[in-house]
């Protein structure tokens, strides 16, 4: 059983969110599809999105989502400021990382778990930089990238939530993650869905 | 802090590098050279020169390849080397050379546009031990798939492998390429212009920089390229949030090729 609109909102209750981070690989495409619309007019938080595309070819995440949302969709640039209300794509070929004066910074160190950018380099600098204030959010994949980031996450203060392997196109990512820390809720994407817009509301 | 430290007894400058990547670095560090905590590593490579030397090899990135982003060197055969060919004479400085892959990769693209006779190659780098093994030009025979695939992306003219020997598991790199290369240690934080250069490549350097190291290398580059010289940066890299934003024009945006501005 998974929990209700109320039953989520008390799970965020006492919490104030400054970022989301979002990962996903195999099947995540889709997946985003299905949640960023979740995205309201006017949203606060910046929305950090990390997937795994094969090597060598350019991201056209940021156009496809910058149509369809009603936030701003960019590709995450080398030392750009991160804006409010924005949603960042990582490019291909670099880390993403997140600085302690929130703003972006690339890399080309060796990719982490056959990937770069890698989930758990972005979720990693993203949870010293927001400590508890940062919510990262886990979806479908077929390696562990991300399970090491949640569970950094989890022990900064952040808050957890990763997509059921049940309901993920590819359940390997969400069960590593599992695996590796306890997440604060495990939701169906549909869920998480209606969690993404609660992670605004509370303030301090 | 480790990173102040190793400034004052090596004078190896890190202090404006970006954080987050440094400090997977250092990590990395502590795990490999299996050190407790920050400050036992800071210890052992106060007292240890050779420690410090291993702990170089981490704080470097000396990760690279050859023809990374073929598009780069395409422009460059397209829209940089027409202007070259009007020079008698060419000084072209790789700076952050680290293994040299880069080097190899402009060489072989100056060698098959007539031009390399006429160049001497600046390459620089904060890392001796990446000097090295620039110099020695063997690569790992694994990656030749790869590179000769980049090759001929990036608008190669013969065989990749004519270029090179396999032997014992590594690509020994011709020499005739590296002849009129120079190897030099040199400090892009802490070091100035040493000569007036046509063009200066310097990929995914400064990316490890916060802004006020950026500018200072901008500078450097400013000063030390001719009239109308040439800048290539790494396919992310942007000189939008510097303070030589306007000094440089974009000649190939996509592929970040800049020339710099008539004062």
């Amino acid at each position: 059983m998974t929990p209700g609109d109320d039953a989520m909102r008390a799970t965020l209750r006492g919490r104030h969110f400054e970022a989301v981070v979002i990962g996903g690989s195999a099947g995540g495409v889709d997946a985003l599809v299905a949640l960023l619309p979740a995205i309201p007019a006017g949203f606060r938080l910046p929305v950090l999105c990390i997937l795994h595309v094969p090597g060598g070819r350019e991201s056209r995440l940021a156009e496809l989502f910058d149509e369809r949302l009603p936030v701003p969709v960019r590709e995450a640039v080398d030392k750009e400021e991160i804006a409010p209300g924005t949603v960042y794509f990582a490019g291909s070929g670099y880390h993403l990382s997140v600085e302690r004066d929130r703003t972006f910074s690339l890399s080309c160190e060796p990719p982490v778990h056959f990937a770069r950018p890698a989930i758990d380099v972005l979720m990693e600098s993203s949870a010293d930089a927001y400590g508890p204030g940062l919510a990262a959010i886990l979806l479908t994949g077929a390696n562990h990238d991300g399970a090491d980031g949640m569970a950094y996450i989890r022990a900064r203060g952040g808050f957890t939530v990763v997509q059921d392997p049940g309901d993920a196109q590819v359940p390997t990512m969400p069960v590593s993650a599992i695996n590796r820390c306890k997440p604060n809720l495990i939701l169906p994407l549909a869920r998480i869905h209606a969690l993404l817009p609660m992670l605004e509301m509370n303030e301090p | 802090m480790l990173i102040e430290a190793v400034y004052l007894k090596y004078n190896y400058d890190f202090r404006d590098y970006t954080g987050a990547s440094q400090k997977r670095r250092v990590l990395a560090a502590l795990r490999a050279m299996e050190c407790e905590t920050i400050s036992a590593l800071q210890a052992r490579v106060m007292h240890d020169p050779a420690a410090f030397s291993q702990l170089l090899q981490f704080l470097t990135i000396p990760v690279t390849e050859m023809f990374r982003d073929p598009d780069y060197y395409l422009a460059i055969r397209r829209l940089v080397v027409p202007f070259l060919k009007t020079y008698p004479s060419l000084n072209v400085w790789v700076a952050g050379c680290s293994t040299g892959e880069e080097v190899f990769s402009l060489a072989i693209v100056l060698h098959e546009e007539g031009l390399l006779e006429r160049t001497q190659m600046y390459a620089t780098d904060i890392n001796a031990d990446s000097l090295e093994a620039a110099r020695r030009g063997v690569m790992p025979l694994e990656k030749m798939r790869v590179y000769t695939e980049n090759y001929q992306k990036a608008g190669g003219t013969r065989a990749f492998s004519d270029y090179y020997t396999a032997a014992y598991g590594g690509a020994l790199f011709d020499r005739a390429l590296i002849e009129n290369v120079t190897f030099a240690d040199h400090s892009l934080a802490t070091d100035s212009v040493f000569a007036e250069t046509h063009f200066i490549s310097c990929r995914n350097v400064m990316i490890y920089f916060n802004r006020r190291l950026q500018n200072r290398v901008l500078g450097l580059f400013h000063d030390s390229l001719c009239h109308r010289g040439f800048l290539g940066l790494g396919s992310k890299e942007s000189i939008d949030f510097s303070t030589y934003a306007q000094r440089f024009e974009p000649l190939a945006k996509r592929e970040r090729i800049f020339r710099k501005v008539a004062s």
